[in-house]
């Protein structure tokens, strides 16, 4: 197995009184497209955001890329420019166009001058097939192209990992195939992915790997085939049957 | 002489309209001056206040609460007397047009930053998310990503209180600035006629309600497209 791209030991993290994450252990390889699932307040969405530190955990180490991100040293700005995010809510900048919103870390961040940018932006927005809507603004466009902007928006910036925080779960049904399809083109190009959804037909076709986490812990972690078709765990068993039935 | 004509020549007397509109339009310029004065000062000092108060640093912002507070609570009449009679019993001084700059300045800057601090609270986390997932610091996000969504949703209470806090300008007549207020009364006590109120009525009007549209204009101008 190549060297682990992310490398989360013994994390916890507690809000007050509760107590979120006990002690998650979580590697991911390069080029490896891991699914996080489990019942709702298990502490998925937490994980993902402890690993780009928008949650501070309050114990334990994350290396991503060779970067350890919770030493006060690092430059988290920094850091957090080789790992891309996606948002259940999409999270556009409203006073943006869609180049605009793919422009703005380019600019600011990476300090490329216009035209570069503007290229980079392009060619990601081409990534997602949205090109064509360069101009509009979020407004204008359906919640499926937020979210391919948002997907552009993270990637213009060549990441080496991209985390997607339930990406499908605020669409319409009929929506979701367009968001799906733009991250099943990302896996063939070999992005490292870490991907927090129940889109269980798309963690049975394109996931390496599947963790089941309930209350704040790994429960189980398998092949797709194995934790969907022979889970081991009571809990993995009970959650599977519930979200099958729908 | 009719009671109309009474009226007339009250308020809508041609003779005494002639000879104190020079100096109603001196103190049309002067409440000009005053008042972009103070909707400078006021609008810059309460966004910056507001912007210090987002970095979340406990006791300044208890510091600025207490300063807004206090400011929002003071009559500006209060405060504008207090200044110009109260600070040179200090053995310090400031003319009339600085204490009522300075006072309603105080008062606008409260408002402000309470406006401004709305604002930026009710922009949504997400945003703030997105933007520190791609790099950009606490600054360029506060900058690029956050205020200008702010300053928008702002515009609309941001201008009534604008305009409510120009308006007190004529505040400034009891310590003897001769803005428009002034020069209407002086203008009345001179002529024993109230016309020259009407002229600083008119002068108000022509001041304020381009002041009134501005504000819709920016407030169309400002809304993203949808």
């Amino acid at each position: 197995m190549p060297e682990s791209i992310i490398r989360a030991q013994g994390v916890h993290k507690h809000f007050g009184p509760l107590h979120v994450l006990k002690g998650v252990d979580l590697e991911v390889a390069e080029r490896e497209l891991v699914f996080i699932i489990g019942p709702s307040g298990s502490g998925k969405s937490t994980l993902l955001r402890c690993l780009n530190r928008l949650e501070e955990p309050s114990s334990g180490s994350i290396w991503v890329d060779g970067i350890n991100m919770l030493d006060r040293r690092t430059d988290i700005n920094k850091a957090r420019q080789r790992i891309g995010m996606v948002f259940q809510s999409f999270n556009l900048y409203p006073h943006m166009t869609a180049l605009g919103n793919v422009m703005l870390a380019l600019r600011k961040v990476q300090k490329l001058p216009r035209e570069q940018a503007e290229r980079r932006a392009w060619a990601a927005l081409e990534r997602v097939h949205l090109s064509d809507r360069a101009d509009h603004y979020p407004g204008q466009l359906s919640g499926g192209q937020q979210q391919r902007v948002a997907i552009a928006r993270a990637i213009a910036l060549e990441p080496r990992v991209m985390l997607f925080d339930e990406p499908t779960s605020a669409l319409d049904p009929e929506l979701v195939g367009g968001v799906l399809a733009a991250m099943r083109e990302l896996r063939e190009d070999g992005m490292t992915m870490v991907v927090v959804s129940h889109e269980m037909g798309f963690a049975r076709a394109a996931a390496d790997r599947v963790v089941f986490m309930a209350d704040g812990m790994i429960l189980e972690q398998g092949p797709p085939d194995a934790i969907f078709g022979n889970p081991q765990h009571e809990r993995t068993r009970a959650f599977i049957r519930q979200i099958n039935r729908h | 002489m009719s009671s109309w004509d009474r009226f007339l020549d009250s308020f809508f007397n041609l003779k005494v309209a002639a000879e104190y509109l020079p100096k109603i339009i001196d103190g049309f310029w002067l409440t000009v001056l005053l008042a972009l004065c103070i909707v400078v000062t006021g609008l810059v000092a309460g966004l910056l206040l507001a912007v210090l108060r987002s970095f979340g640093v406990r006791p300044l912002n208890w510091l600025i609460i207490f300063a807004v507070d206090l400011f929002r609570a003071l009559p500006p009449l209060v405060l504008i007397t207090l200044l110009y009679f109260g600070l040179p019993a200090a053995g310090f001084s400031l003319t009339g047009f600085a204490s009522t700059w300075l006072a309603l300045s105080l008062v606008l800057m409260a408002f402000a930053e309470e406006i401004f601090w709305a604002g930026i609270t009710a922009v949504p986390k997400g945003q703030w998310e997105a933007a520190r997932s791609t790099g950009l610091t606490f600054l360029q996000t506060l900058r690029m990503v956050v205020l200008p969504q702010a300053l928008r949703m702002t515009i609309p209470p941001l201008t009534n209180r604008t305009i409510a806090i120009t308006k007190g300008t004529a505040l400034a007549s009891v310590v003897a600035v001769q803005e428009i207020l002034g020069a209407a009364q002086a203008g009345v006590s001179f002529s024993f006629n109230p016309t020259p109120l009407t002229l600083g009525a008119l002068a108000y009007l022509v001041l304020f309600v381009p002041v009134v549209l501005l504000g819709r204009w920016i407030e169309t101008r400002f809304a993203w497209k949808r």
